[in-house]
């Protein structure tokens, strides 16, 4: 049977002959394929040789078919073989051992060869271009015995082979015969920022030099330049550019400019045979970029197959530098003439640059340096030859605050094409990614990637991925966010609370029970969220749930990977007594603490508390609780203050340790920091903290908001108070305003924008009525709590289940 | 599975076990975290995650026949022993009994 089907031979396996072998694939299984690759590999990401080179990947990272998949697809792959001619009248190709293999279609796909300037010496060892993981392997040894590389061409191939080889210890220059780096890509602008910020990264270059000829005995052992200067180097790479590898072509009679000539549909001069990528040249041109052979490749499958396809019309290539933390962008016209009308923005303090480019109102071309998130966006409007508007104009070089393009970023994501490359390194087109969104319930863009393909090789397409999934999930994205606070209800915080409240539910298994839950006991999202949410709403009736805590608030101890404990006793404000000391060494000795470290918000934590000794260090310690596992008040971090500060302005270490015991034990929607200093040098940090307080001559400043921790955030200042009173009123009113509006974990950090600084102050500044009816609240909370430890150690049989195993005798 | 056949310990009273909140028991040098769940219903599972890097099982959130485990979140099903996607893995189980309000444990 298989010898009826018709006979498919691919010449190359690399990028574009296999990518295209895919398409078909996808089309139809009708032909018995064979394909030819010179080197010794499957086929694999040769773009991003650059950062196998760079040492962020291994040759394993960028194979994209590997051996089983030709295996899976009945593919009979010949690596190491070269192809020398087509013989159309046996319609057979013949390799150069002379082994013919008869076909019905060709595709050649044989790309380019690094081009070798034709000067004295360039044949010398230790002289190569980068193209093939076997340049790859040789840069690699020849960095462990060489020091001085250099690489002629300062285009993005060169750039990034001496960003490798200098990552590898090389001194390394780039020769280039240009005034401006990549001048086929960037303008002279981009092109000068590119070489500072690569100088900074070690690469040093020498413009404008011609080589005229490379010295050295066998081996290279320097260039020499047209003014006759000389430069040292036993290593050397050329990257001046890449020639079509026609070589097949021409032996067989094809026709042949530059590249291998084909039509609209790929066909070469000869019957039966194509050619995609970069080898061929089509009205014209010969691309050496990767998206336009993905294109090429898409129309020459369809074609091949038999099914109807629009003709391929050239592309609009871009290009990115594929070196890590330089990000350069451009595609289309981006040289200015004349007829252009430029928008540019360049920032020297952000150091980014973006220029767009119009043709008589249309978008022709762009440079981003810099950032580039917008370059998947210009990429498309370019492509579409999008009118610019003022619209477009806001959107894109932003309208002086907060950007806010999102929703018609979503639009033009609606606009584009379904057969429209999104991920330029693996061919993955929209209508791929919006196909497996649909049909594979994807919702994340490591999903579309370990499934598509898209975003798995430079990442450039990221944002378009991300773009697109919100576009396809829609609605069911939104109301997917909107969907409550876990999985086991659809209902959102707000909601849960205003039932609570309506219905008067009183326990975690009421309101999961009333309110439908999916998962009948709550999950380990819910259930602490509801027990916070009921304690805050009845501050005097709701009966803490223990099995609802978190281990470390169950345990009021902080739990170590080991399953030890962590205990942190109370000190107001940071400060403590020998006495206290005295009791916290004899107790640490005497339990075996592994460490006794000093946090980060002055206090002492005893580490590694075997879960039974909780009790019995409780006790003897006969201190109370320092909430270092809560989510509650944690510590008032404290300056020294004008107790002994000679700049003291204020008395902080009693105003800490005021505000530390009269806060302390209620449960807050997350851990609570606070800080009060002295005097605005701010020793005590108040700017990270949940409430910072700084002293002044007349009074204090009540910062809030500020959080040092994940995600970094400087406080807010609220308001300034002359008295204590009104500083400990505006405390008190500022949590209990964010214990009744705050979502289950959320750091005020959160809290202030979310809710807003403005609508904060009114609440608890402005509105004198407000403030005190918000501190009558938190009063009447305050007043039902009862330091936790020594609770626990009077409840001798709860203290004995939780922290005492039971032995038995076997 | 065949475990029934074995030998099995007395532990002591069922109100030895809080409801939803693990115990550990020691037997023969072996944890085990045991879970009284809202119904009365007893599982016993050795006292560590299966999580790579371990750690105890027994001060996990219960929610039904499941448990969520204190340090990584993991969720595990206590009837089977099985952690539930996207995690994976398994642990080990151990037979245990109520009758008259005592409860027994084996291997």
């Amino acid at each position: 049977m298989i010898e009826n089907k018709p006979k498919l031979v691919v010449i190359g396996n690399g990028m574009a002959g296999i990518s295209t072998v895919e398409q078909i694939l996808k089309l139809t299984t009708q032909f018995e394929i064979t394909v030819f690759g010179s080197e010794p590999h499957p086929n694999y990401n040769r773009i991003m040789l650059s950062y196998v080179l760079e040492g962020s990947k291994t040759i394993d990272d960028i194979v994209l078919n590997d051996w089983q998949w030709y295996a899976d697809n009945g593919i009979t792959l010949h690596t190491g073989t070269k192809v020398v001619q087509i013989d159309e009248s046996h319609k057979e190709v013949v390799t150069e051992e002379g082994i013919r293999v008869p076909y019905d279609k060709v595709i050649i796909a044989t790309g380019s060869n690094s081009f070798i300037l034709p000067i004295p010496g360039s044949n010398k060892q230790g002289v190569i271009g980068f193209r093939d993981i076997a340049d790859c392997n040789q840069m690699l040894e020849a960095a462990k015995t060489y020091k001085k590389a250099a690489v002629i061409g300062g285009g993005l191939l060169g750039l990034e082979a001496a960003k490798g080889l200098v990552q590898l210890g090389m001194d390394v220059t780039v020769v280039h015969l240009m005034e401006d780096l990549m001048e086929r890509q960037l303008d002279h602008q981009a092109a000068l920022m590119l070489r500072t910020e690569l100088e900074r990264q070690g690469i040093k270059f020498k413009m404008q030099a011609q080589t005229v000829e490379l010295l050295g005995g066998e081996r290279v052992s320097g260039l020499r330049f047209a003014d006759d200067t000389v430069l040292d180097a036993d290593f050397v790479v050329m990257a001046v550019g890449i020639k079509p590898n026609v070589e097949v072509a021409k032996n067989s009679g094809i026709e042949v400019n530059r590249g291998i000539v084909v039509n609209d549909y790929m066909q070469t001069s000869m019957k039966d045979v194509y050619s995609v990528g970069e080898c061929n040249e089509h009205r014209g041109v010969c691309y050496g970029l990767v998206a336009p052979l993905f294109e090429q490749g898409m129309v020459l499958a369809k074609h091949i197959c038999g099914v109807e396809t629009a003709a391929y019309e050239g592309s609009i290539v871009s290009t990115k530098l594929k070196i890590s933390g330089v990000d350069v962008f451009s595609t289309g016209e981006f040289i200015d003439g004349p007829e252009h009308t430029v928008i540019a923005n360049k920032d020297d303090w952000k150091r980014t640059y973006k220029k767009i480019l119009l043709k008589e109102g249309v978008m022709v071309g762009a440079v981003l340096y810099g950032d580039i998130t917008d370059s998947a966006e210009l990429q498309k409007l370019i492509k579409q030859k999008a009118a610019m508007t003022d619209e477009l104009y806001n959107t894109l070089m932003g309208s002086g605050c907060c950007g806010g393009g999102g929703a018609k970023k979503a639009a033009s994501v609606e606009a584009m094409a379904d057969d429209e490359i999104v991920c330029g390194c693996n061919g993955v087109t929209k209508g791929n990614i919006v196909d497996a969104v649909t049909n594979q319930g994807l919702t994340t863009v490591d999903e579309i990637k370990a499934c598509t393909g898209a975003t798995r090789s430079c990442g450039g397409c990221k944002p378009v991925v991300e773009q697109i999934l919100q576009y396809v999930l829609g609605d069911g994205f939104k109301t997917a966010a909107k969907q409550g606070i876990c999985g086991c209800t659809t209902l959102s915080r707000d909601e849960i609370v205003a039932e609570i409240k309506a219905k008067g539910l009183q326990t975690t298994k009421e309101v999961m029970h009333v309110l439908g839950w999916s998962q009948q006991e709550g999950c380990s999202k819910c259930r602490p969220a509801l027990n916070y949410y009921l304690g805050m709403i009845y501050p005097d009736t709701h009966e803490d749930e223990k099995e609802s805590r978190f281990v470390n608030e169950r345990m009021n101890a902080n739990i170590q990977k080991d399953g030890t404990y962590t205990v942190v006793p109370r000190m107001y404000g940071g400060v403590t007594t020998p006495e206290d000391l005295k009791k916290i060494a004899d107790v640490s000795l005497k339990y075996d603490v592994k460490v006794v470290k000093v946090t980060g918000g002055q206090r002492l934590d005893l580490i590694g508390v075997k879960k039974e000794d909780l009790p019995k260090v409780w006790e003897e310690l006969d201190m109370p609780s320092g909430y270092a596992y809560a989510k509650s008040l944690r510590t008032v971090k404290t300056c020294v203050g004008s107790q002994f500060c000679r700049f003291g302005t204020q008395d902080s270490m009693s105003m800490g340790a005021l505000l530390e015991r009269k806060f302390e034990r209620i449960d807050y929607p997350a851990k609570f920091k606070m800080a009060v200093n002295g005097c605005p040098r701010n020793c005590a940090e108040a700017c990270t903290k949940d409430i910072g307080i700084v002293g002044n001559d007349g009074g204090w400043e009540i910062f809030i908001g500020g959080n040092g921790g994940i995600k970094a955030r400087l406080a807010d200042s609220l308001c300034k108070v002359k008295t204590d009173e009104e500083l400990i009123e505006v405390c008190g009113a500022v949590i209990q305003y964010y214990r009744e509006t705050g979502n289950y974990l959320e750091r005020t950090s959160e809290w202030v924008e979310r809710i807003g600084l403005e609508q904060i102050k009114a609440v608890v500044v402005d509105n004198v009525d407000n403030r005190q009816a918000l501190v009558e609240r938190v009063e009447f909370a305050l007043k039902q709590v009862e330091e936790p430890w020594s609770k626990m150690l009077n409840d001798h049989d709860s203290c004995s289940k939780m922290f005492h195993s039971v032995e038995m005798k076997g | 599975m065949g475990a029934q056949q074995k030998t099995m310990y007395h532990v002591g009273t069922l109100e030895l076990f809080m409801k939803q909140i693990g115990r550990v028991v020691e037997l023969n040098g072996e944890e085990i975290a045991v879970f009284r769940d809202s119904g009365d219903r007893l599982y016993a599972v050795e006292n560590r995650s299966p999580h790579p890097k371990g750690g105890p099982l027994a001060e996990g959130i219960v929610s039904g026949q499941y448990l969520y485990d204190p340090l990584y979140d993991w969720k595990i099903d206590l009837a089977t022993g099985l952690v539930q996607a996207p995690d994976t893995g398994q642990v080990k189980m151990y037979s245990v009994k109520v009758e008259d309000g005592s409860v027994w444990i084996g291997p």
